[in-house]
């Protein structure tokens, strides 16, 4: 998950200075009155097996959500996603000039062997996930936090020591950033941030997130790991707040096929599982109790190549618009995906916290309006049926992906003098080719790293690393520099998505959704408003049956 | 006989070798890399990574590195993709799932196949010599991921006597439908191979005087026409078994065994470069292995082959 710059939004209720503003701290999970089942265990499926449970590695959304199970960071995220809770971290405190963060840790925080999880622990995670030994894919989610000399210490011209994390005592931390980041606590939710127990690691090396020798400080446990089978984590008595914990044991099943695990789902066998592409309708008819869909924090497009050795037709905006212009999105939305999604005509998702989408010009007309215009758009170009606009679209394989690329060939061939051929690649391959701009139309999707609508917008920066159609627009990126300090930066990301819709660098087509098949026991405390979907099992419980009547 | 079992084993050296340049030269020619995603890392931290896996070398100097690792430690290295594994660790976790389900798969298949085949030839053109045609071509006909959901449809969903996946340690109930999807096809091919072979078999000279002398019927089955019938199985079963080991993935998938045909594809995916020569290598010593069987096989059921 990328997070370059700093979220503004929900800062006001993140700079908390006190313990006051955490009063929550010992919630209850279940609500007063609810009345629970007797079995308290939740199987779910994941397509792939998780990459690691080393929070200092751990770089996949499956390893994500074990690892959050697992282990805990200064502060968790509240069940909606919008406010934080403590953690290890009862509160803390920010130097005036906003480069030093003093966090007071809780002192009933031990580590599943008994030891008390202390200031150290967090040093040593920290400095690890920062080295050149460990090497770990996020070590550049340190290099986000702005920690003092963290690049230095990541290319190894620096000692692990001078990193800008320091134990004052056992139960306070000290944190030095480079610059102030008001988004910082938030950051903290973050896997590559927990602690890591030093002795254990030293003791196994990479072997240390192995169940037999694993040691963590979370609400849960890992006791048994099958790789490409099922990883199963239960409930830790030495959490600090065990006695709120309510689900006993979480299984992670390994099933690769989405069809197969809706089989399974049918047949008891697991508690969730995703909605294979095009049978939400079905589903939800057949089963209105156990599936659920909600907003997700992604959106989907095509990205044209406005690269210099891209095609010279989509220089002209007009050719651009025109395509976008023609594409049915509702269509799309409700025949060809029909699982909740919604239309997209801007780039950031409407879900997006604190975001109202604007009303582009595209957005308010009718699709008759959009087609007309759009074919008038390509007949000022110069295109007819016998000299027709061709070129190619380029997706990754996928069932999915195809089904939309061909709905969409066909809305241009029958609106427009069109021609498109479609290619698609395999997953590696297509990355490489859409990174290097062998393409001339390709597919790109993306999802926010933190709620606010810049995790979006930074992609069409000029010099961002995934901005693939490498467009280029100095307005775009001025405004955007001013958002990152701006007192309601909302308007100036709405100025952006105004710029975007009038250039189209990208044709959004939809937003995702979350479809997913549910025990219906376990819906009441599923976190749907949480469109990032950080859920954590101890948050979790599966209600009686006579609840649900 | 030895002489020539040694000099297979010689021979097999060099075909490992070439293999693994092979694998090796495909491999990297391919786009992308274990370490690629959608999310491009910064290169200093990729510099790290490929310094800690050593990909910053030469790919001669690594495939050289990598070679004297499995012929010295028999070290396959460490995964790409799964930090806390080696590619040892998961061969070992893998293949004996992979080996078990195979096993039985391979069991299953020759006695069902066999027994088929020569009833079927027993009594030619007779209602069970069409039964069992019309069941091995209708077997032949139905691919394994064709089987496998119509298994999981029945035996789960509708008569709810089976779990519709996962592996469990091998338990039996875990162990039937990867079994029975795996074997159908190759029981099939071996009921036809051993049909027409047990036709040609009892239409020989040495069964016409083996019944001229009198023998029962089952004695001249049992005793001389089951060895000759039996070459052509046993020749098929050889990369039969391999395949049902390389092949498995299609049952890895549709029954989430964690069995090495899963890891195999998915480490193609995912570009995990260890897994990917780990498991090649692995299929290929099996094979030679599998065939030097086969061929020592011969030599002890065919009194005319000598080696």
């Amino acid at each position: 998950m990328k997070m370059t710059t700093l979220l503004k939004a929900s800062t006001a209720a993140l700079v908390l200075s006190t313990g006051a503003a955490f009063a929550e701290s010992h919630t209850m999970t279940v609500p007063e009155g609810v009345e629970l089942a007797d079995e308290q265990t939740f199987v779910y499926r994941v397509l792939d097996e998780h990459s690691s449970v080393d929070p200092g590695i751990v770089e996949d959304v499956s390893g994500s959500e074990i690892v959050r199970d697992l282990f805990e960071g200064l502060y968790n995220d509240s069940k909606d996603g919008s406010t934080l809770l403590p953690g290890v971290a009862l509160d803390h405190t920010v130097s005036e000039d906003g480069l030093t963060y003093t966090f007071n840790l809780r002192e009933d925080a031990v580590w599943s062997n008994g030891e008390p999880v202390t200031a150290n622990d967090f040093v040593y995670a920290w400095r690890r996930a920062a080295s050149p030994e460990l090497a770990s894919p996020y070590a550049w989610y340190m290099s986000l936090l702005s920690l003092e000399n963290v690049d230095a210490v990541i290319a190894g011209d620096a000692p692990l020591e001078d990193l800008g994390v320091e134990a004052i005592d056992d139960y306070t931390l000290e944190v030095r950033l480079t610059e102030p980041l008001p988004y910082f606590p938030q950051m903290l939710t973050h896997a590559t941030t927990f602690p890591v127990p030093q002795a254990v690691v030293e003791e196994h090396g990479d072997a240390w997130t192995r169940p037999e020798n694993i040691v963590s400080n979370g609400a849960y446990v890992l006791s048994e790991h099958v790789p490409q089978e099922r990883s199963v984590r239960t409930k830790s008595d030495s959490y600090w707040n065990a006695d709120q914990t309510v689900i006993e044991e979480v299984t992670a099943l390994v099933i690769n096929d989405e069809n197969q695990a809706l089989t399974r789902f049918l047949a008891g066998e697991l508690d969730r599982t995703e909605v294979p592409a095009g049978q939400f309708p079905r589903l939800s008819e057949e089963y209105p109790e156990q599936t659920v869909s909600f907003p997700r924090l992604c959106n989907y497009y095509y990205t044209f190549n406005l690269r210099d050795n891209g095609p010279e037709a989509f220089q002209d905006v007009n050719v651009r618009r025109a395509l976008a212009l023609a594409v049915d999105r509702n269509v799309i939305v409700e025949n060809v995906l029909a699982g909740g999604q919604t239309p997209a005509y801007t780039f950031t998702p409407a879900a997006t916290a604190n975001f109202e989408p604007p009303e582009t010009e595209m957005a308010s007309m009718t699709q008759a309006e959009r087609d007309e215009q759009a074919a008038q758009l390509l007949e000022e170009a110069g295109y007819t049926e016998d000299d027709p606009l061709t070129f190619e679209m380029k997706y990754n394989t996928s069932e999915a992906h195809r089904s939309i690329a061909v709905a969409m060939s066909q809305m241009w061939a029958q609106k427009l003098p069109v021609e498109v051929n479609l290619a698609n690649q395999e997953w590696q391959t297509f990355l490489e080719a859409r990174d290097s701009g062998d393409f001339e139309l390709a597919r790109g999707a993306w999802c926010g790293d933190y709620n606010e609508a810049s995790t979006f917008l930074d992609l069409l920066q000029t010099d961002s690393g995934y901005n693939d159609a490498k467009y280029s627009n100095a307005e775009v990126d001025q405004l955007l520099a001013e958002a990152k300090t701006a007192e309601n930066p909302n308007e100036l990301y709405e100025q952006v998505e105004q710029i975007v819709a009038e250039e189209l660098p990208i044709i959004p087509i939809y937003f995702y959704a979350g479809n997913y098949m549910m025990d219906e026991q376990l819906i009441p405390s599923w976190p749907v408003e949480n469109v990032q979907q950080n859920w954590y099992s101890k948050d979790l419980y599966f209600v009686a049956e006579s609840e649900l009547e | 006989m030895y002489v020539y079992i040694i000099r297979r084993l010689a021979v097999a050296i060099p075909t490992i070798l070439i293999l693994v340049a092979i694998s090796f030269a495909l491999m990297y020619s391919a786009p992308g890399g274990p370490f690629n995603s959608e999310r491009p890392l910064p290169a200093q931290v990729m510099a790290n990574i490929e310094a800690k896996y050593g990909l910053d070398r030469p790919v001669i100097v690594q495939m050289a590195d990598y070679v004297w690792g499995v012929v010295t430690r028999f070290d396959f290295g460490p995964s790409f993709q799964y930090t806390d594994r080696t590619v040892n660790d998961v061969i070992a976790q893998g293949f004996p799932v992979t080996l078990t389900y195979g096993a039985w798969s391979a069991l299953a298949a020759v006695v069902v196949g066999v027994s088929l085949g020569i009833a079927a030839a027993l009594r030619h053109n007779s209602v069970l010599d069409y039964f069992a045609v019309g069941v091995t071509i209708g077997a032949q006909a139905l691919p394994n991921f064709v089987m496998a959901p119509i298994l999981v449809l029945i035996f789960t969903l509708w008569l709810g006597w089976l779990p519709g996946g996962g592996w469990y340690g091998g338990d039996w109930e875990y162990v039937v439908m990867p079994v029975i999807a795996l074997s159908t096809s190759y029981m099939a091919s071996i009921a036809r191979i051993t049909r027409s072979s047990m036709l040609e078999v009892m239409n020989s000279n040495f069964i016409r005087t083996a019944r001229a002398k009198g023998l029962p019927m089952h004695r001249v089955v049992m005793r001389h026409a089951i060895k000759p019938t039996l070459l052509p199985v046993i020749s098929y079963m050889g990369p039969a078994f391999v395949g049902m080991i390389t092949g498995s993935v299609v049952i890895d998938i549709a029954f989430s065994t964690g069995g090495i045909g899963q890891f195999f594809v998915n480490s193609a995916f995912n570009r995990d470069y260890s897994v990917i020569m780990g498991i090649t290598v692995l299929v290929g010593m099996l094979t030679i292995t599998f065939n030097l069987l086969v061929d020592i096989l011969y030599a002890w059921l065919d009194p005319k082959i000598r080696y």
